[in-house]
């Protein structure tokens, strides 16, 4: 299925500065659905391509990271459960200090 | 044309006598304004206009039915013609009080604003000083005060724009042992900081005493924005129950910022503290707003709500006074609360060379590279004649340029081998680099300490810095 992933907060740095990729992300494991726990996998294997412990700890994403699907924080979907369907918009941003 | 000054020290000296004497004229103004300002507060709220009193034909007594005075109402009146804003939102304003905690990037503008709509009472919390590579950003500030307190510098430009509020000037560093103190005195706080210890401290006193907290960050090219502990919303640390490792904490002062970027996220902050203050409008409470700068684009998302686990504002949760004053907050986040860059200490004194040492070594003619492990954009603002630009996180892949320098400088001087030198800004990465060249064999390698700004300091003080 296609979904649009975009990084921000300096994450997309750790993708070739990329903010927005549009990818092609098929079930795993002969499952029906995908879980945010799969796109997490997916991503840090095909996107990331420096310094993954700055993106995810353990198998979920980094603290300070807010994770969002079509503008709703993952929290309020079941996070790594959450379940995506065809031209989900998951946005990662890390959260910002600066001033 | 002929002066009657003699030359242009002879007029610098007298600037600067002028600007002294100015100085004292200031302080004086603002000692005696605040003065005023107490003495009509006592006196039932009588706004002081520039040398003309308002006769006190105001107040519920006027017939009005609300307590504005002829000149508020002439100063707000375009407030005051907005239908869901009105007589009464500025009356609320009139009678609210705001402390912005930090007078940067975000606070200028939220500050100016404030001030301008006629928050009651503004408090302003800073212990920096204006510097000249400020400026491009935290427009409160104007020339003539570089060198001088933040907070004096933001006071006057709000008293300037309102002299009918009060301003409080906070010269100080907002602590744990402090802040419970100064936020006590104010209905809502805007955390206009730049780092991760102020942010939680500033949130977890929020919920301890109940306020509601306009918090906004902006670095780069990208701003963001809520409002925590608003009516039963989640607080800083529902949204972050554990702090991000301190690398992944960008400040200004690295990553550098856009100046109208934390304007922008400055304005959305004096706009909701507006909104809250004056009772109208709907906060963004448990929404997000994400400003994306180079793309154009603002997005706004739904957050959690308060959890049920937060360790803070849950209702489980014991969060006191005490267990806050004594909180740990550098500790619990790694970064320390002053703004002062970071100073490693990651190798062995014999392997560093002072920024004299290494100019001594230079003069002398001796045989080495010099490799500058900062990124390129940095490089090509300013950099030391002929080093190697290797940025830190290419070293690995590029390791080879480095045996080839050697070997080339080697061979030119007649000498037993090349020395290699390490450099950054300000002597942390170039530690980081050294540590790993050291490992991989090349182990008489050695880091300049405290970078180009100790070169500038003490060896080169033209060397321009950024
Ligand atoms: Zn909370």
């Amino acid at each position: 299925m296609q979904l649009t992933l975009e990084f921000g907060g300096g994450l997309e740095l750790l993708c070739d500065s990329v903010k927005i990729h549009k990818v092609s992300v098929e079930p795993q494991n002969g499952a029906e659905m995908l879980t945010m726990k799969d796109l997490l996998t997916w991503v840090r294997t095909n996107l990331i391509k420096e310094r993954p412990e700055m993106f995810m700890k353990g198998d979920t994403v980094r603290p300070g990271v807010l994770v969002l699907v079509n503008d709703c924080d993952w929290e309020l979907s079941g996070q790594l459960n959450t379940t995506l369907e065809d031209k989900d918009v998951v946005v990662f941003i890390s959260t910002l200090h600066g001033g | 044309m002929e002066s009657k000054y003699g030359d242009a020290s002879e007029i610098r000296r007298e600037i600067e006598a002028l600007k002294a004497t100015r100085n004292d004229i200031d302080t004086r103004i603002s000692a005696l304004e605040a003065q005023l300002q107490e003495i009509s507060l006592q006196n039932g709220n009588d706004a002081v206009s520039n040398g003309s009193f308002c006769p006190p034909i105001s107040g519920l007594e006027s017939g009005f039915g609300h307590d504005l005075t002829p000149e508020m109402i002439y100063r707000y009146s375009r407030h005051l013609l907005l239908p869901s804003f009105g007589v009464q939102g500025q009356s609320n304003l009139l009678k609210s009080s705001v402390l912005v905690v930090g007078a940067g990037g975000l606070g200028s503008p939220a500050l100016l604003y404030l001030a301008a709509c006629g928050v009651g009472r503004l408090g302003i919390v800073d212990n920096d000083v204006v510097e000249l590579n400020n400026m491009h950003r935290q427009i409160i500030h104007t020339e003539e005060y570089i060198g001088r307190p933040k907070v004096k510098s933001a006071a006057a430009a709000c008293r300037s724009i309102n002299s009918t509020i009060k301003i409080v000037e906070h010269k100080e560093a907002l602590r744990a042992s402090n802040a419970l103190e100064i936020m006590s005195q104010y209905d809502l706080v805007v955390d206009a900081t730049d780092n991760a210890p102020s942010r939680y401290m500033i949130s977890d006193c929020c919920v301890v005493l109940g306020k509601p907290l306009v918090s906004g960050a902006a670095v780069g090219l990208e701003g963001q924005l809520t409002v925590y502990n608003y009516n039963g919303g989640p607080c800083y640390r529902c949204l972050f129950p554990t702090p991000p490792p301190s690398t992944a904490c960008q400040r200004c002062s690295d990553s550098g910022v856009l100046g109208v970027v934390p304007g922008v996220i400055g304005c959305l902050q004096a706009l909701e503290a507006i909104k809250i203050a004056s009772a109208v409008g709907e906060p963004l409470s448990g929404r997000m707003l994400l400003f994306d700068a180079l793309s154009a684009r603002i997005r706004i998302v739904k957050i959690r709500g308060r959890s049920l686990q937060c360790e803070v504002c849950s209702e489980n949760a014991s969060f006191s006074k005490e267990q806050f004053q004594e909180f740990d907050y550098e500790k619990f986040t790694q970064t320390p609360l002053s703004s002062s860059p970071l100073k490693l200490n990651l190798l062995q004194a014999d392997s560093r060379i002072s920024s004299k040492e290494y100019k001594e070594r230079i003069v002398n003619g001796e045989a080495h590279v010099l490799v500058d492990v900062r990124p390129k954009h940095h490089f090509r603002i300013v950099c030391l004649p002929r080093s190697l630009n290797i940025p830190l996180p290419s070293l690995e892949a590029r390791v080879h340029e480095i045996s080839s320098a050697l070997e080339k400088e080697g061979k030119t001087n007649s000498g037993s081998g090349a020395q290699l030198y390490v450099l950054c800004r300000r002597g942390n990465d170039s530690q980081r680099a050294v540590q790993y060249l050291h490992k991989i064999g090349f182990t008489s390698a050695k880091d300049i300490v405290g970078g180009l700004e100790g070169w500038a300091r003490d060896v080169d003080p033209s060397l321009p810095m950024y």
